[in-house]
Parts: C-alpha cells; structure tokens; sequence
C-alpha cells in the first residue's frame, strides 16, 4: 500500500469511542440469539468445547496446586499460633471467594481470550469481516454472540470445578502437614463455607467471564490488517484481559465486603 | 449491448472519499447502468478497492453520495443498509470464505439465513451454485483444501446464492490462469446476458476488460478523480489522454 492509501493512525478520540462503540454493536446483536439471525448453534458448540471442557484438566491441576499453595503458606503462618485447624476456613474462603475464579479467568485469557482475537484478526485479514457484513449479517452477532455465551456457562462451570480442585489441594496439604485428621479439616470446610461465599465466586466468573470474551473480540476487530497486527492483537487481549479482570476483582470484592461478605 | 439501457443501477454523486483528513479521490460522478459490465480501472493503490468499498457501503464517504437503484447506501441506517447490502453479491480477492465452515455451508449461509427454504431445498441451490463456478463435487471441502482460484469461484457461487441483480468483483482474475479466467468471463457474460445482472468489476486485467467490458472509469492517483470514461476499445485506440492509451495498450505491448 502507498502513501495515499494508508490509513492514518488512530487518534485518542477512536481510541475511547471504538469500545464503547463495539460495546453498542454487541448490544445491538443481543436479539438475534433468540431469532437465530446470524446466530449459529454449531458455533457456540464449538466454543463451549474450546472454552470449557478442554479447559478442565488444565483447570484441575492448577487450582488444585494453587489451593496446595496457599495451605500450605496458612500452615506455617498458623502454627505460630496453634492456630493450625483454621487452615480449613482460610483455604476455603480464599479458594471460594479469590483464587478460584481469578485462576480460572487467567487460564481462559490464555485460552480463549487470545484465541477469539486472533481469530476475528485473521478474519478480519482474509475479509471474512467485510463479507459477513455484506452478506447483511452483523458480524458481532455471529462472532460475538457465540464466544460470550459459551464464555458465560463454560468460566462458572470450570470455577465451580476449580473451586472443588482448590480446596481438596488444600486439604491436602492441611492434612499431610499438620496433626489435623481429614475428618476435622473436612468438618470445618463444611462449616466455614456457605453458599452464600460460593456464590461471590460465581458472580465474580461470570463479570470475568464477559470482560475476558469482549476484551478478546475487541482486540480481534481492531487488530491491524497483517500477521505482525493479528500477533499484537492475541497480546492486547491477554493484556487487556488480565488488566481488566484484576480491576473488576478488586472492585467487586471492595462491593461484597460492604454487604458484609 | 447491455449498456444501452437506460436505467440507472448506480449513481455516484460528487464523491470524496479518503482516510482521516487525506483525500484519495474527489469529485466522483459516474452512473452504472442496469445490466452493464463495468469496469473501474486504475494504477495499483490508486484507490480503486476503497472506492469499492465505499460503493458496497463498508465505508463511509467524506461527503458525496452513492445511490443503488434510487436508494442511498450512505445515507441508509444500521438496518437499511443492511437490507440495501442482501440485495448485491460481492466476490472478494481472496474468496473471503468463512474458515470454519464447508464450501457447501459457505454457498448455504445466505440462503439459511434469507431464504426460508427447506434444509434439501438449500443443499440442492447450493449444488447448483458450486456446479454453475465449476467446484462441483468440492462441497465437502473445507476452504483452507482449495487452491486461491478455487477459493475465489467458491465465493463467487456464495455471492450468486441470492441470484442478486448486481454483482462487484474485486480483482477477479488475479490468481487465475488463462483458461480459469477466459471461463469466469464467460460465466460473468452469461450471467448478464441471461439473467440481465449487472456486474461492477475492479480489475487491471485487459483481456478480461476487452472481452467483456462494456464501459469502464479510469481512476488516477495524481488527479484523485476519474480520468478516462466510456468503451474500452475506443478510449485504447482513440483517447486523447497519452496516460489511458498507454494504460490500455499495455505500454505500447498489446
């Protein structure tokens, strides 16, 4: 491409208007889950697989070092103390409430949300883009859509897993490294958690679970149109993501602690 | 010839377009009429794929206006011009086939989603379409199993699904060998001459534009603006423009 026909760089402007404009189009293409209207079932198949049930052994194997981790960290902080039984509550409430859903969201950035944007970015490359639209059908509901449904049931599903994989880490540790029986530390964990503390994961997934499907899209549809562009747009997804989640954590767990969770 | 009807398909009306604040072209007036082959021509990167884009209304003009059959594809809404968009087929220089679906499914997408006809009654279009581009029996394959040429006639039989009265090619033949390229003309011809489709075509290949051209624009980056208009044959052998005889002529080699 020469001089005249090179697209100039994008101003400060485009840079806050584009999201909010993506944001408004994905908005726009709600409705057509329900009239199928460049929504494609096999779609959502595909990325609820991707997204979620090849995520599971991944998922299991970290949450379960993870809550490994953080007993075994209580542990010798605790036992100062004789305080060693209260392993059970700290790992739980840390597993439920934090690690859980933060681990699952890290693991489907890497995942999914680079995916989504290489993919739209090479879509984008091939004109796939341009011919969805001129076949008259929204991009976003066709690319969109399907990604942050499959995000929606498959990163609360995977945190419920994780949570499970988390807290038995934990128990492990908790057991093998301390004169506590399974029964005790198992006793505790039932007593310490409530579903109400469940629950605070699961609704921190799924904000995580539309912020990374969203950041991901978006870095695919402003990818720049070359392999370099595709390649930066899968970093500024995973990036971007990750910034974001870390955001959203922070304020929803600021939100809970009002309601006194 | 097709062109000498008089109804008019397309009407650019003092078009600038251009990025940011740099105008690539200015002052574009210039009306396809129905069932003509029309060609828009010009150097590499003088801006003919963008003025395509603007006319297929993926992009939006600095000012001026771009009217398909009377309606304006600038001017449109979000849901207008969408419905304005359903009634062309566009082939892309690359075939732009969806990756993830079958070349059946790509050619089936447009009619699932507009024609309301019945699951066999899709695969049946579907199988004329591929047959009518040459790939019949290629339905299976996935897009990244075809060559380039292949890609680029499986897009074409998905631009035909709707049977649209207008067509645009971007680059047809680029990629193509001869004997691909002759054939494709002829396709293109016998969907003028039978169907009365009007076809728009960015193209710099010459014998295609002489085989099967009726008018076409000369676009030229220096002038930003159209520079030559009218029949092919007559502007190579008669243009008082030394630049267009030479453009047309090959540089003196045809």
């Amino acid at each position: 491409m020469n001089d005249s026909e090179r697209k100039p760089k994008r101003s400060l402007w485009d840079r806050i208007a584009d999201p909010l404009i993506f944001l408004g189009a994905s908005a726009i293409a709600l409705p057509s889950f329900f009239t199928r209207r460049g929504f494609r079932k096999r779609e959502l198949y595909y990325y609820l697989d991707l997204c979620g049930v090849q995520s599971v052994p991944i998922v299991v194997l970290i949450c379960f070092l993870m809550g490994a981790g953080v007993s075994l960290q209580s542990v010798l902080q605790l036992r100062k103390f004789g305080a060693e039984v209260f392993n059970a509550d700290l790992v739980g409430f840390a597993v439920l409430k934090e690690f859980g859903p933060l681990m699952v969201a890290i693991i489907a950035t890497g995942r999914a949300g680079s995916a989504f944007a290489a993919e739209i970015g090479t879509m984008k490359v091939n004109e796939e883009i341009s011919a969805l639209q001129t076949l008259g059908i929204r991009p976003e509901a066709y690319l969109v859509l399907p990604k942050l449904f499959a995000m929606l049931v498959s990163i609360p599903l995977l945190t419920a897993v994780g949570d499970v994989a988390g807290v038995a880490g934990g128990m492990a540790i908790g057991v093998s490294y301390t004169e506590v029986p399974l029964t005790i530390y198992w006793e505790r964990t039932i007593n310490a958690l409530d579903c109400m503390t469940f629950m605070i994961g699961i609704t921190k997934s799924v904000v995580y679970a539309v912020t990374i499907s969203l950041c991901g899209c978006y870095c695919g549809f402003t990818a720049a149109g070359d392999a370099q562009g595709v390649g930066r747009g899968a970093t500024k997804a995973v990036v971007s993501s990750i910034f974001f989640v870390v955001i959203a954590d922070a304020v929803l767990t600021m939100l809970f602690s009002f309601i006194g969770y | 010839m097709g062109g000498s009807g008089a109804n008019i398909e397309i009407k650019v009306e003092d078009l600038y377009i251009g990025y940011g604040k740099r105008v690539l072209m200015e002052k574009l007036d210039f009306e396809i009429r129905q069932g003509e082959i029309f060609f828009i021509m010009g150097g590499s990167g003088c801006g003919k794929s963008t003025l395509l884009k603007h006319m297929i209304g993926l992009l939006e003009p600095m000012s001026g206006d771009i009217l398909i059959r009377g309606r304006s594809i600038v001017k449109a809404k979000d849901e207008e011009r969408m419905k304005l968009m359903r009634d062309f087929g566009v082939t892309y220089q690359g075939g732009a086939l969806f990756g993830s679906l079958t070349v059946a499914e790509n050619v089936a997408m447009p009619l699932e989603e507009y024609s309301g006809l019945k699951p066999a009654a899709i695969a049946a279009e579907v199988e004329k379409k591929l047959e009518l581009v040459g790939l019949k029996g290629f339905g299976s394959y996935m897009p990244s199993e075809l060559s380039g040429g292949m890609r680029k006639r499986a897009g074409l039989a998905r631009a035909l699904a709707l049977d649209p009265k207008l067509l645009f090619f971007d680059e047809p033949s680029a990629g193509l060998d001869p004997v691909s390229s002759a054939e494709q003309d002829r396709l293109i011809r016998s969907l003028r001459d039978d169907l009365g489709t009007t076809v728009v075509i960015i193209s710099h290949d010459l014998d295609s534009v002489f085989a099967i051209g009726d008018r076409i624009i000369m676009l030229d980056r220096d002038a930003r603006g159209i520079v030559a208009r009218g029949d092919p044959r007559e502007l190579r052998d008669e243009s008082d423009n030394p630049a267009v005889r030479k453009f047309l002529t090959r540089d003196g080699l045809k």
